[in-house]
C-alpha cells in the first residue's frame, strides 16, 4: 500500500530535484557580449531534468518495494567461499605463498601486456606506494593528514632540482629525496602533533598548500608554474669490462644523454626498442613497492609499529603506560613522509617533467581515498583500492568531459557501498579456546 | 604620516570586507562540526553555487524588466538562499546521512567526493570560463587630503558589512531564542542525550545544513557583486579559507567563526598590502599554525575534557 506520507515525501524529493537542477542546468548564463543574458538549455536537457524528477518521485514512493525486490536477488558472498586457514601459522604460510605468487605475476606480466597498460600499471604502483605511506599515518597511527601530497612534491622536486643543478643520478637522489621528505615531515610534525585530530587535518592541509604556493612562487629556483622539464630517466647500473672495469649506468634512450652512460641496447647488443624503457620503469616501480611493503610489514611487527596502533586505539591508555606520545606520532609522520619522498622521486623520473599542478589538494584527497577505500591499515586492500582509483578514471577517459564528475560520484558511492573498505585490516588478536 | 595611516585604514576596511564574508561561510563549517563533528568539505562549493544562482537570478530579473535595484537584490538573495539551502539539504541526505555513526574518515571522503562532483557539475552546466556581471552598486566615499592618498569606502563594502551584521544578528537570535535553535544547542551538547529526550536529531542536522548553506549563499551574492566575476573553482579556496577561519576561532563556536573570519580577512589584506600578494595564503596558514600552537582549541574554543 502506498501511504499518503510516502507520496508527500516523493513530491518533496521531486520538487527538490527541480530546484537543484533548473537554476544551473536549465538555464545558461551568457556574459559575453553587451549585456549578460540567460539562454534556455536545449530541449534534451529540460526533458532529462523532468524525467529525473519523475524518477526521484517514483523511487521515493516505491522505495520499500524496490529494496525488497533488490534483497530478493541472491548475493554471492565470494569472500567467504575462499577457504581460509584457521590457525595463525597456517594463515601466515598462506599469506606468504599468496604474496610470492602476486610478486611473480607482477614481474612476469609486463612482457605479455601492451605498452600502454604497463605504463598505466606503473602509475598504479606509484599510487600504491603513496597509499602505503599514507597508511602508516592515517591507518596505523590514526592521524588525519590532508596534506600528504606536500611530501610527494618535496621528493619529486628534490630529485628534479638535484639532477638539474648538480647532475646527480637517480640512484643517488632516491635516498636523498626520501630523507628530505622525512625531514619535512619531522619539521611539520614537531609543532603540530600535539593538536587533536581535526585540527591536525586542517594544519596539514594548510601545509600542503603552503608547499605548493612556495614552489609556484620561487620561480628562480623551481621554475614556478612552468615546472621543470628534461628530468633524466633512471639508469640501470651495470658493470663495464672494456676499456677497464667500471660501474656504468645503462640508459634506455636511443643514445646516451649523459657522458659515461651507455644505451641499454648497445650494452646487450640487441636492437633498440622503445618498450624496454616502459618495462624497466615498471619493474623499478615493482621493486620500490615490494621494498615499501616489506619495510612496513617489518615496522608493524616492531615495537614502534605496535605503539602506532596502540596509540590509535587508545591514547590515554598509551600515555598511562609510559609511551611517549609525541615521539610515536612523530615517527609515524616521518616514516610516512619518507615513502612519499621515494614515490615523488620516482614520479619525477618517470614523467620527466613536473610542475606544481601535479601536487594539488585533489592528489592528497585521492591518496586518502585509496587508504580509506582500501580498508584503513590493510596492505592488500590498499593495492586493490589504488587499482580501482587509478584504472577506473582511465577507463572513463572516453567520457573526457565527465571524468572528474564521475570520479566524485564514485568516491561518494564507494563510501556508501562499502564504508569499511574493500578489505578491512585484520587486527592481530588472541582468542581463548576451550580444549 | 597621515598618508600611511590612511593606507592602513584602507587595508583594514578591505580586510574587514573579505573577512565578514569568510565569517559567513565559516558559520556553515562550524555549526556542522559542532553538531556531528564532521568537516563538510562540500561547503565551499555551496558558496560557489550561491554565487552562480544569484548571478542567474539577477540577470533573469533584469531581463524580465525589473530594474529597481533593491527589489532585484532582495529577490535574487531570497532565490539564491532558497536554492543553496536545497543543495545543502540534499548533500546531507545523499552523501552524509547514510554514513553517520561510523568511522570519522568515511564522511570526510564522501564530502570530498561531493565537492569534486559539485564543482564539475557547475563547470559542465555553465562552462569553466569566468562569468561576469556589470557592477550594479556604484558610489563611494573618499576621505583624506585631496592631493594625496585617499581612503575609499564603497557603497558595496558598506552593504557587505550591514548584511553580514544583520545575518549574524538573525542567526544569534535564532540560536538563542527559537525552539529549533534550542534544539540545535542541545544536539551540539550531546547528540545521544538529545535524541533520548525526544529531539528529532535528524531534523536538527538538516536545519544546520540549511542554515549554513543559506549563509554561504548570502556570502556568495555579496562577494559576487563585489568582485563581479565567478567561476566554478572559486569554492575550493574560499571554503579552505573559511574553514581555516572556523578553526582559528575555535571550531564549533559561532562567535569564534565570526572572529576568525574577520581576523583572517584583515591578516590577508595586510599581508597583501605590506608584504606580498603571492604569499598571503602562506601567511594566513602560518597564522593558523601559530595560534593553534599556543591555543590548541582556537581563540574561542572550549578546551575539551578528555573522558576515560
Amino acid at each position: 500500500m502506498i501511504s499518503q506520507e510516502k507520496i508527500i515525501h516523493g513530491l518533496i524529493a521531486a520538487i527538490a530535484t527541480l530546484v537543484l537542477a533548473f537554476p544551473l542546468l536549465g538555464v545558461k548564463l551568457v556574459t559575453d557580449g553587451i549585456s549578460p543574458h540567460l539562454e534556455n538549455a536545449d530541449t534534451n536537457t529540460i526533458v532529462s531534468i523532468l524525467v529525473a524528477s519523475l524518477a526521484v518521485f517514483f523511487v521515493q514512493v516505491f522505495k520499500d518495494h524496490l529494496s525488497s525486490a533488490f534483497s530478493a536477488i541472491p548475493r554471492p558472498d565470494l569472500l567467504s567461499k575462499i577457504p581460509r586457514p584457521t590457525t595463525t601459522s597456517g594463515r601466515d604460510k598462506a599469506e606468504k605463498i599468496a604474496t610470492m605468487l602476486l610478486i611473480a605475476f607482477a614481474l612476469a606480466w609486463p612482457f605479455a601486456a601492451s605498452r600502454g597498460s604497463v605504463d598505466l600499471a606503473t602509475l598504479v604502483l606509484i599510487y600504491v606506494m603513496l597509499g602505503l605511506g599514507l597508511n602508516i599515518v592515517v591507518g596505523l597511527a590514526g592521524l588525519l593528514d590532508l596534506g600528504y601530497v606536500a611530501f610527494y612534491a618535496v621528493g619529486a622536486y628534490s630529485y628534479a632540482l638535484l639532477s638539474d643543478y648538480y647532475g646527480l643520478s637517480f640512484w643517488v637522489c632516491l635516498p636523498i629525496a626520501g630523507l628530505l621528505a622525512a625531514a619535512f615531515g619531522f619539521l611539520l610534525g614537531f609543532p603540530v602533533l600535539r593538536l587533536r585530530g581535526d585540527y591536525l587535518a586542517i594544519v596539514t592541509l594548510g601545509f600542503g598548500e603552503i608547499i605548493r604556493i612556495m614552489i609556484n612562487n620561487l620561480t628562480s629556483l623551481t621554475g614556478g608554474p612552468n615546472g621543470i622539464g628534461n628530468i633524466p630517466k633512471p639508469t640501470l647500473p651495470a658493470i663495464q669490462t672494456e676499456p677497464d672495469l667500471a660501474l656504468v649506468g645503462l640508459e634506455f634512450g636511443k643514445r646516451a644523454k649523459t657522458e659515461g652512460n651507455i644505451p641499454f641496447h648497445e650494452y646487450f647488443g640487441i636492437a633498440y626498442d622503445g618498450s624496454y624503457k616502459v618495462i624497466f620503469l615498471y619493474l623499478l616501480a615493482v621493486l620500490l613497492v615490494v621494498f615499501t611493503i616489506y619495510v612496513i610489514r617489518r615496522l608493524v611487527r616492531m615495537p614502534v609499529g605496535r605503539a602506532w596502533e596502540a596509540l590509535r586505539e587508545d591514547e590515554i591508555a598509551c600515555r598511562s603506560l609510559g609511551l611517549n606520545r609525541t615521539a610515536i606520532k612523530l615517527s609515524a609522520f616521518t616514516m610516512g613522509a619518507s615513502f612519499a619522498g621515494f614515490a615523488g622521486a620516482f614520479f619525477a623520473a618517470r614523467q620527466g617533467f613536473i610542475s606544481p599542478e601535479s601536487f594539488t589538494f585533489i592528489e592528497s584527497a585521492i591518496i586518502l581515498a585509496i587508504v580509506v577505500l582500501g580498508g584503513m591499515g590493510s596492505q592488500f586492500g590498499i593495492i586493490l583500492a589504488a587499482i580501482a582509483m587509478t584504472v577506473l578514471p582511465e577507463i572513463a577517459r572516453e567520457f573526457q568531459e565527465y571524468r572528474m564528475l564521475l570520479f566524485g560520484v564514485m568516491m561518494v558511492f564507494m563510501m556508501i557501498w562499502r564504508p569499511q573498505g574493500l578489505l578491512p585490516a585484520k587486527r592481530p588478536q588472541l582468542e581463548m579456546t576451550h580444549d | 604620516m597621515v598618508e600611511a595611516s590612511l593606507y592602513f585604514i584602507q587595508q583594514l576596511l578591505n580586510g574587514l570586507t573579505i573577512g565578514s564574508t569568510y565569517a559567513l561561510i565559516a558559520i556553515g563549517y562550524t555549526m556542522v562540526y559542532g553538531i556531528i563533528g564532521m568537516i563538510n568539505f562540500a561547503h565551499g562549493e555551496i558558496y560557489m553555487i550561491g554565487m552562480y544562482v544569484s548571478f542567474v537570478a539577477i540577470t533573469g530579473l533584469m531581463m524580465a524588466g525589473i530594474t529597481f535595484l533593491p527589489v532585484v537584490l532582495l529577490l535574487a538573495l531570497a532565490f539564491s538562499m532558497f536554492v543553496s539551502s536545497t543543495y545543502g539539504w540534499a548533500v546531507e541526505r545523499v552523501a552524509y546521512r547514510p554514513l553517520r555513526g561510523g568511522n570519522r574518515l568515511i564522511p570526510l571522503i564522501s564530502a570530498i567526493g561531493m565537492s569534486i562532483f559539485l564543482q564539475n557539475y557547475v563547470r559542465l552546466a555553465q562552462g569553466s570560463r569566468d562569468v561576469a556581471i556589470p557592477s550594479l552598486i556604484e558610489g563611494n566615499w573618499s576621505f583624506g587630503p585631496a592631493d594625496g592618498f585617499q581612503a575609499t569606502v564603497s557603497l558595496m563594502q558598506v552593504i557587505i558589512w550591514i548584511s553580514t551584521v544583520i545575518s549574524m544578528f538573525a542567526l544569534t537570535q535564532f540560536i538563542a531564542r527559537s525552539k529549533t535553535g534550542k534544539a540545535c544547542r542541545a544536539v551540539a551538547e550531546d547528540l545521544k542525550m538529545a535524541n533520548l529526550l525526544g529531539i528529532d536529531t535528524n531534523r536538527v542536522i538538516s536545519v544546520t545544513f540549511i542554515i549554513g548553506a543559506a549563509l554561504a549563499a548570502v556570502a556568495g551574492l555579496l562577494l559576487g557583486l563585489y568582485y563581479g566575476v565567478a567561476n566554478p573553482f572559486v569554492g575550493f579556496i574560499a571554503g579552505l579559507k573559511a574553514f581555516t577561519a572556523a578553526v582559528l576561532g575555535g571550531i564549533g563556536s559561532i562567535p569564534g567563526a565570526m572572529l576568525g573570519g574577520l581576523l583572517l580577512g584583515v591578516t590577508e589584506s595586510m599581508t597583501g598590502a605590506y608584504f606580498s600578494t603571492e604569499y598571503k595564503d602562506v601567511v594566513s596558514f602560518g597564522l593558523l599554525v601559530l595560534i593553534l600552537l599556543f591555543r590548541p582549541t582556537g581563540l574561542l574554543g572550549k578546551p575539551e575534557v578528555e573522558k576515560i
